[in-house]
């Protein structure tokens, strides 16, 4: 009786709505990965996006402005980043926390005052006719463009790094390295080119939340869903079709749970709320443990420090 | 050109000096960020970093509570610093920190209104259990099926505060008071009080407890062939594995060991400083003490002084918010910038700078 009130048009829809800012996060944590970079300040990133977003959204009127200021945002915080790690060698690990710490203070401060405002609202795509179909038109074809555009973008992050040869030397980076230096590229800069990218993706994902999803500015409002991001990548095991089904999978999860939230069903909302995150740990189990093997996709440089005089 | 020459051995000036200087580059991007806020940067440093203790005006309240805020950040930080030697990333002490408050509490709310003296000691246990089981789950998951150890403890943070409020709300809510959430404040309860030890010096058994996990810490990486294994393990893991050391059992050793220790400061915190159960009393020190355990160098000692520091800038903070109205999460802002510069200017400990002619090669 409780499933049943659930129309599953609705669900799918919202899945699709839940599962793009993670999806964009993770869409560009993964091409940083490739290139051999591991950079644990999705989170921040994210939070930079979201925060900034909404500010340039409400000042400007323009959600489209918002979204360009999100991934500015988010490329300057990764640019911080990748100037640590790059140029400065530092630990990936430690700088990407540092940059999820400082994304999370500085985002409190900026955003103050705009707790409890409205942004502009982001019209949906008119598909014509598309969305009239009954089911498919109400689940698939109702969404605004942002749902669209990351999925093109998933498409576009797959065809570069498999057709392209762009793509493959950033491929060639991650791998190896030194082999990649050997062959005359340039290990230092494709790696800045790829945070930057993954910057923005993230900021994005931020924004998304910000200006679309929920939307409104709390202080931390994206609990988590960096983290989430990061252990997409591993589940997609590198592969963008893949995060894609697991976004979807993971929207379809937390929407479900917010349904039976708002079903009235007997279990107390902190444990429904908690849901998300042991999913993922679960899946995270499935993936690395044995038969699946996932993990062995990991790019061969991930997280691993390059200096030419090595 | 400028370019960076690896240096032979690590600069042993630099690792020493690195800290300072961080910190006075952050107090100058400090004073340059409070100054955009259109407040009197001097002022608000000065605030944040000297008055706690020197004021005669504030001392009296803030000196006490400096050891209060430290002590947590250095009984985490210890147990952070000996897995991060090892290169066993524990970033979910938060978690361990509430789920160790939760197990302390839920031990004393069993015993109310019981008198005995056996009452806190079982806290102790129970709170160093909680944290202990908490940071075993990325433990065993990370040894029996390969899954990182950084994400699964860093989203098990998420699920202990979904569980605090759980309790916050249900389980343990003060049965006395309707309509609040919170437990029974606990410092109302005589056997399970943690109290001030010596009137107006803020110390209470976690802080004794911070100065023996620093003392065993400190003893265990220099003197026991356990801390041996962690550092070779954490700068030549392959080495490590040929003289013997199971990777395995370092990762439960170090994650056990850094959950134990959050777990004993969420259980001290819960029952004295902090004093129930409420959905807001994680404070975040699972996370300032990643930046304590940086800035300490890992190492015991350093640890001290920088949980000291660190433990300042919260009471700064308030004092700020206080009298200048500066937003609170300006001093997170400013514990992230400490964090950049210290790994910024750690470059100069393994790399020289050179300056060569020409284009480089």
């Amino acid at each position: 009786m409780i499933l049943g009130s659930i129309n599953p048009a609705v669900l799918m829809a919202a899945l699709m709505v839940a599962a793009t800012p993670i999806l964009l996060a993770a869409i560009g944590e993964l091409v940083v990965e490739k290139a051999g970079v591991l950079n644990l300040g999705v989170e921040g990133m994210m939070i930079m996006g979201a925060c900034l977003g909404f500010i340039v959204a409400v000042n400007t009127g323009s959600p489209v402005l918002g979204f360009v200021g999100a991934a500015c945002a988010g490329m300057a915080l990764s640019l911080l980043f990748a100037l640590l790690t790059q140029a400065l060698m530092t630990n990936q690990v430690a700088s990407g926390l540092a940059l999820t710490l400082f994304g999370l203070g500085l985002t409190a401060l900026l955003g103050q005052r705009y707790v409890g405002i409205t942004p502009p609202r982001t019209p949906k795509l008119d598909l014509g006719p598309l969305s009239e179909i009954p089911f498919l038109g109400r689940a698939l074809f109702s969404h605004d463009i942002v749902v669209y555009l990351t999925i093109a973008l998933v498409a576009a992050v797959w065809w570069f790094l498999n057709y392209s040869r762009a793509g493959m030397i950033l491929r060639a980076v991650g791998e190896n390295h030194d082999a990649a230096h050997a062959l005359g590229y340039h290990v230092r800069r494709v790696r800045v080119f790829a945070i930057m990218f993954g910057g923005a993706c993230a900021g994005l994902g931020g924004a998304y939340l910000s200006l679309i999803r929920v939307p409104q500015w709390t202080e931390g409002m994206t609990v988590g869903a960096g983290w989430i991001a990061l252990a997409l990548v591993v589940f997609a095991s590198w592969r963008p079709w893949r995060a894609l089904a697991g976004a979807y999978l993971f929207g379809g999860v937390v929407v479900l749970q917010l349904n039976l939230q708002a079903a009235g069903v007997k279990i107390p909302v902190e444990y429904l709320s908690m849901s998300p995150y042991l999913i993922t740990i679960f899946v995270l189990v499935l993936i690395s443990s044995g038969k699946a093997r996932g993990s062995l996709n990991a790019p061969g440089s991930l997280n691993r420090p390059f200096h030419a005089s090595d | 050109m400028i370019r960076l020459e690896k240096r032979k051995e690590p600069s042993t000036f630099w690792r020493i000096a690195n800290p300072f200087l961080a910190v006075a580059l952050t107090m100058v991007a400090g004073g340059i960020m409070f100054a955009a806020l259109g407040k009197d940067p001097i002022a608000a440093i000065r605030l944040i970093f000297f008055d706690p203790i020197f004021s005669a005006q504030f001392g009296s309240y803030s000196r006490p509570q400096l050891l209060i805020k430290s002590a947590p950040l250095i009984l985490i930080a210890i147990g952070l610093a000996i897995g991060f030697k090892a290169n066993i990333w524990n970033i979910g002490a938060e978690g361990q920190y509430i789920i160790g408050a939760l197990f302390g509490a839920g031990v004393a709310l069993a015993f109310f209104p019981a008198p005995g003296w056996y009452i806190f000691p079982l806290m102790v246990l129970a709170g160093a259990f909680g944290g202990f089981l908490w940071a075993m789950i990325p433990a065993i998951l990370k040894t029996r099926f390969n899954t990182n150890e950084i994400l699964v403890s860093l989203l098990l943070v998420y699920v202990a505060e979904r569980i605090l409020a759980a309790m916050a709300l249900g389980l343990m809510r003060n049965p006395d008071v309707a309509g609040f959430p919170g437990s029974r404040d606990l410092r109302r309860y005589e056997a399970a009080h943690n109290a001030e030890l010596i009137a107006g010096t803020g110390i209470h058994w976690g802080v004794v407890a911070a100065l023996v996990a620093v003392i065993f810490a400190y003893a265990m990486m220099t003197r026991h062939m356990l801390g041996y294994h962690i550092k070779l393990a954490g700068q030549a893991p392959r080495a490590a594995r040929f003289a013997g050391v199971s990777p395995a059992r370092l990762v439960v050793v170090c994650l056990g060991i850094s959950g134990a220790l959050a777990g004993l400061a969420g259980m001290f915190e819960v029952s004295g400083p902090g004093g129930q159960v409420r959905i807001e009393f994680a404070s975040g020190y699972g996370f300032t003490a990643i930046i304590v355990a940086f800035l300490g160098r890992l190492n015991p000692l350093g640890i001290v002084l920088a949980g000291l520091l660190l433990g300042l800038t919260y009471i700064g903070g308030e004092l700020a918010q206080m009298m200048l109205q500066l937003p609170g999460a300006s001093i997170q802002v400013f514990q992230g910038m400490l964090l950049f510069f210290l790994l910024a200017l750690d470059f100069q400990t393994n790399y020289r700078l050179r300056l060569t002619k020409g284009a480089r090669i």
